[in-house]
């Protein structure tokens, strides 16, 4: 009973203090909009906002896509190859010296305002956090799977597909959360530097025309959807690991005995 | 299948864990190495099972077929090493999957369900290793053992991290198991020792010695009731006490 009201209680908590605010400072709804004022916009333009929450939906979810093979993938062959990882673990960690966000207009430049850009700007923001997941997971796999995998004759290969990876996926597991946390800041920043649709072209085209209810509307989308795939992937995170206990999930890194 | 180690010798860190050492195995016999920890064991052991990967080695091992020894050792460890994702017939399994491509015949499932039956964990086939106790987790290692069906089993210090009565009950089930199979088994406990084993070996001194076979009578396991068993014991405790001054 209480965990669904909790998040009841915590909420309207919230709205009260927000709209107490608004009344005490008088603030004119081109500054701060009250919450009733924002859900009467909510509903009025909810086909505009649905419109480009499906857009920024798309970038979000084919960045993490990307985003996810591709660190892994690279995670992989830094694993299996030991001369790849001399050569490329430098250039990994120096790239992520470069802030995503200064890329951005370059990217704009090069893949143009379509969603292109905003895909590539997810998957970059996602890619080093994955690898980096993946690739410490892959390396830490309790050596006595690895000694007992090889007195049962196993090859390199069913090593790394049948010990190493099973046992790195709750590793994987947090680096998927992360990602999932982290993929709509890289496609909202990409729909702010260029873009003719979006929830960031919205919300920043709304600000300027001191629209700020409609700009706390789809703050409020973007919100929603960014919970919901933060729970979306720790479900299927938890399912892929159903040998990891639930008190450890967050924490561990599939070195459970 | 009679299996001889000889001169071998084991460095770890430019430090000599022992050199010039000479090991028989007979076939169809428990051997048993006792010694204190840290006296080079677990290193003697994995050497037979080529996985003492960080040493430099060198030595020749003689098996009477002429064969090679390497990858037709069976290795039980301490902790049982049952992978967590598998459930407990995909883990006696392990070995056909991780050879075959994850897709065992049918009369591998079949014997690798019988084997867990013998361990007395018959109805669990599809539980995760999560679900049991320390002791019903080593019987799943020691089914996975015996799946592997190979001419030498070495079995480093497999029952100590069980309570007593545990550590008795699986001794006396890997004895029934096992018997007549060429088993190495390392072991800290004297008593486990003379228990188990048609020949024991003591591994102690610097430079580090094997000392002549022990040689228990009378059928393995043996009762630890047994007078003769424990005299045997306590002489054993005492040659370990006098290594280890």
């Amino acid at each position: 009973m209480m965990q669904v009201l909790r998040p009841l209680i915590i909420t309207t908590g919230l709205l009260l203090i927000w709209q107490l605010i608004v009344w005490l400072t008088d603030a004119p709804t081109f500054i701060l909009p009250g919450p009733l004022r924002v859900l009467e916009t909510l509903f009025s333009q909810f086909p505009l906002l649905m419109k480009h929450a499906g857009v920024t939906l798309i970038e979000i979810l084919l960045g993490l896509m990307l985003g996810v093979l591709l660190g892994l993938a690279s995670a992989l062959s830094l694993v299996t190859w030991g001369s790849l990882r001399r050569w490329l673990l430098p250039v990994l960690v120096v790239s992520q010296a470069i802030p995503v966000f200064a890329l951005a207009p370059v990217l704009m430049l090069w893949l143009g305002y379509g969603m292109a850009s905003k895909v590539a700007m997810a998957t970059l923001i996602i890619y080093f956090p994955v690898t980096a997941a993946c690739f410490d997971g892959l390396r830490q796999t309790p050596i006595g799977y690895l000694q007992l995998a090889r007195t049962l004759g196993a090859s390199r290969r069913a090593q790394l597909l049948q010990i190493r990876l099973p046992a790195a996926l709750p590793a994987l597991g947090s680096g998927l959360r992360v990602a999932a946390s982290v993929a709509p800041i890289g496609a909202i920043v990409g729909e702010w530097v260029g873009s003719s649709s979006g929830l960031g072209y919205l919300m920043l085209n709304a600000n300027a025309r001191m629209q700020v209810d409609l700009m706390f509307a789809a703050l409020l989308v973007l919100a929603v959807m960014a919970l919901g795939l933060y729970f979306s992937v720790n479900l299927i995170a938890r399912r892929l690991t159903p040998w990891v206990s639930e008190s450890t999930s967050s924490t561990s890194r599939g070195d459970s005995r | 299948m009679d299996i001889e180690l000889r001169q071998a010798s084991l460095h770890w860190q430019q430090h000599c864990v022992f050199s010039d050492l000479n090991l028989a195995l007979p076939s169809g016999q428990w051997t048993c190495i006792l010694g204190q920890s840290g006296v080079g064991k677990s290193s003697l052991l994995q050497l037979l099972c080529g996985i003492a990967d960080e040493a430099s080695i060198s030595g020749e091992i003689h098996c009477s077929d002429g064969l090679p020894l390497s990858s037709r050792v069976a290795w039980m460890a301490q902790r049982d090493l049952l992978l967590p994702w598998l459930s407990l017939l995909d883990n006696v399994l392990l070995g056909a999957r991780l050879q075959q491509g994850r897709r065992p015949s049918s009369e591998q499932r079949e014997l690798a369900r019988y084997l867990l039956q013998q361990v007395g964990l018959g109805d669990r086939a599809t539980a995760l290793p999560a679900q049991l106790s320390g002791g019903q987790r080593q019987r799943v290692a020691l089914a996975r053992t015996l799946f592997q069906d190979q001419p030498l089993v070495c079995m480093d210090e497999p029952f100590s991290a069980l309570d007593a009565i545990n550590r008795l009950k699986l001794q006396d089930l890997a004895a029934e198991l096992l018997a007549d199979r060429t088993v190495l088994m390392i072991t800290h406990d004297p008593l486990e020792a003379l228990r188990l084993s048609d020949r024991v070996l003591v591994l102690q001194g610097s430079p580090v010695r094997l000392s002549d076979p022990i040689v228990p009578i009378g059928s393995t396991p043996r009762p630890v009731t047994d007078p003769a068993l424990l005299e045997l014991q306590a002489q054993l405790l005492q040659l370990l006490m006098e290594g280890a001054a």
